[in-house]
């Protein structure tokens, strides 16, 4: 290729990367300074990091510590409940014949086109009528559900284990669930991983269905936290530093997650798009 | 048998799910949205819920706000999709031309916002519009234009700027990946056949990965018919974008500002009906031009 198409192509992907980054950066700089620093554009100047931590541990009574434990808990442990019941249910489909399978898969498959905003409505009703409104598990249980887990399941479940695997195990006597939870599974470690960070990432997101639920603060995930700290910003400034420290924080986690589970993300993403 | 047994075992979890958070609350939502709350004597006495056949489905398209919440999120669709996808791909073809320098490092740059949850990245996007707060503002003052990114003309833009800015990474991940599976002989043969980078890349790379920029661009449509989360957030700033301003924001307004379960219930099964409509006629429409 021509020097001339080389430096086109570098220069394109170096912009992109720019757009990407820069904001990030403002945020990890923004992060650094006070008030005042940050509606002056002062760049540099206004350093107070460590109060900026400070005021926000103990901003309304430590709230932002708590929401913060709460988004750990609705996130981790949710997605992996969610990524051993989503690989489970792919599994079986993949490995079991049964009447109007492929028209259950379908139904599966439908679920991944119907809105949150759709749902949530009846599933505040219901939650209601249950008395669970305002509670852990008016979040909890909903974001359980990922049928594209399901999708992803069967697929690797079709990749990672042979039939011949579980045929062998047949013909040692094993039962079909000691089978799954003995030979199976650890076949589909990788699968459950990528369906784990998937569904991280999503809980992680969630901001409408807590909207809709909750009412006491203490219950609230960062995100909807946030999302009300900011509503003060607008009229009170000291605000301001928090949520962008909070914001910060709030974003480690994921990056961290992404980092250490690299390769089951690209696996995951390269099985649900191309096949 | 023993084998049906673990079958069922196996799925009961997922379609305890499937039932409880996706079957009955869509039944629901299609029943409340027949029924309407009448409240006899001024509000007081016991409220009854009686049969209004489709007053509401009547009352939501009748209502300026609504369509112009569809056609706002009609509008974000058409500037938003063809953007990714063209960015995205664009991306992928040129970090898999072989000429890009440090790829690994790139990619990573590219796909570090999808890690920053929507409401951050959000927020994120409103500092950088906020007069005062923004860097790029001031970068426009000090050449003396003076920009707004929050006003009636620039606030759908901004919108899309901010999904764009989350999801271009991860698209382009996807894209490069489906590139990469590209047999190697047919990229040879093109190459003997006199095709250079460029051609190649559009007339033989393009075509081969279409079955992932369908995928994208169905998972991308539906996503951004629900817009809610950016508008929700930028609206705290700005009056430009009202309670109604998209489809999921009127359900919500109706739902739990307004208390009209039976308008929010017809709101969301048309929202439904039109997603399902879209998706379904966009594989329809690929699939035609495929065969």
């Amino acid at each position: 290729m021509t020097l001339l198409g080389r430096t086109t192509v570098n220069v394109v992907v170096g912009i992109s990367v720019l757009y990407t980054l820069l904001p990030v950066m403002w945020l990890v700089l923004a992060a650094t300074k006070n008030v005042d620093a940050l509606f002056n554009s002062d760049l540099f100047g206004g350093f107070s990091l460590v109060e900026n931590v400070r005021d926000l541990f103990a901003m309304d009574k430590g709230l932002y510590p708590r929401w913060y434990l709460n988004s750990l808990v609705y996130a981790v442990v949710g997605a992996a409940v969610s990524a051993f019941i989503s690989i489970a249910a792919g599994y079986a489909f993949d490995k079991y014949a049964f009447r109007h399978k492929e028209k259950l898969f379908g139904l599966v498959l439908a679920a991944v086109m119907v809105p949150q905003t759709v749902l949530a409505l009846p599933l505040y009703l219901m939650a209601s009528e249950a008395g669970l409104v305002n509670t852990f598990w008016a979040v909890f249980i909903p974001a359980l559900f990922n049928p594209f887990g399901v999708y992803l399941g069967r697929i690797f479940a079709q990749g990672y284990v042979p039939d011949e695997v579980l045929e062998a195990a047949r013909i040692d006597g094993a039962g079909d669930l000691a089978t799954y939870f003995k030979v199976a599974f650890r076949m589909l470690g990788p699968g459950v991983v990528t369906l784990f960070l998937f569904q991280l990432t999503t809980i992680w997101n969630n901001f409408f269905l807590p909207m809709v639920m909750l009412s006491d603060q203490l219950l609230y995930p960062v995100s909807l936290g946030l999302y009300q700290w900011n509503s003060s910003a607008t009229v009170s400034p000291e605000y301001y530093p928090v949520v962008i420290m909070g914001s910060l924080l709030a974003v480690l986690p994921l990056i961290l997650a992404f980092m250490l589970l690299q390769r089951f993300w690209k696996a995951g993403l390269t099985a649900g798009a191309v096949k | 048998m023993k084998g049906r047994l673990a079958c069922a075992v196996l799925m009961a979890p997922f379609f305890l799910l499937l039932v409880t958070v996706f079957l009955v609350p869509t039944g629901t939502a299609i029943w409340l949205s027949f029924f309407a709350a009448d409240q006899p004597g001024l509000g007081f006495g016991p409220e009854n819920t009686v049969f209004v056949g489709l007053r509401s489905y009547g009352a939501v398209l009748s209502d300026p706000t609504f369509l112009g919440s569809l056609l706002t999120v009609v509008l974000y669709c058409l500037l938003y999709i063809p953007l990714m996808v063209a960015g995205a791909l664009t991306l992928a073809l040129l970090l898999d031309s072989g000429v890009a320098k440090l790829r690994g490092w790139m990619q990573m740059g590219l796909y570090l916002p999808h890690a920053v949850p929507g409401v951050i990245a959000a927020l994120i996007w409103l500092y950088l519009y906020t007069p005062g707060l923004s860097p790029i503002i001031d970068l426009f003052a000090e050449a003396d234009v003076q920009i707004s990114f929050l006003g009636i003309n620039t606030v759908l833009p901004s919108i899309v700027n901010i999904a764009l800015w989350s999801n271009l990474g991860y698209n382009m991940v996807i894209f490069y990946a489906a590139l990469q599976a590209v047999p190697r002989e047919v990229l040879e043969a093109s190459v003997v056949d006199g095709a250079g980078p460029v051609k190649q890349a559009l007339r033989i790379k393009a075509p081969l990965v279409r079955g992932a920029i369908v995928t994208v661009g169905i998972f991308t449509l539906i996503w951004a018919l629900q817009l809610f989360t950016e508008p929700v957030l930028l609206s705290q700033s700005t009056p430009m974008i009202s309670a109604r301003f998209s489809p999921s924001m009127y359900i919500f307004d109706a739902a739990f500002t307004r208390n009209n379960y039976g308008l929010a219930a017809a709101a969301s099964v048309i929202l439904l009906a039109f997603t399902v409509a879209l998706s379904y006629g966009v594989t329809r429409w690929t699939n035609r031009k495929a065969a």
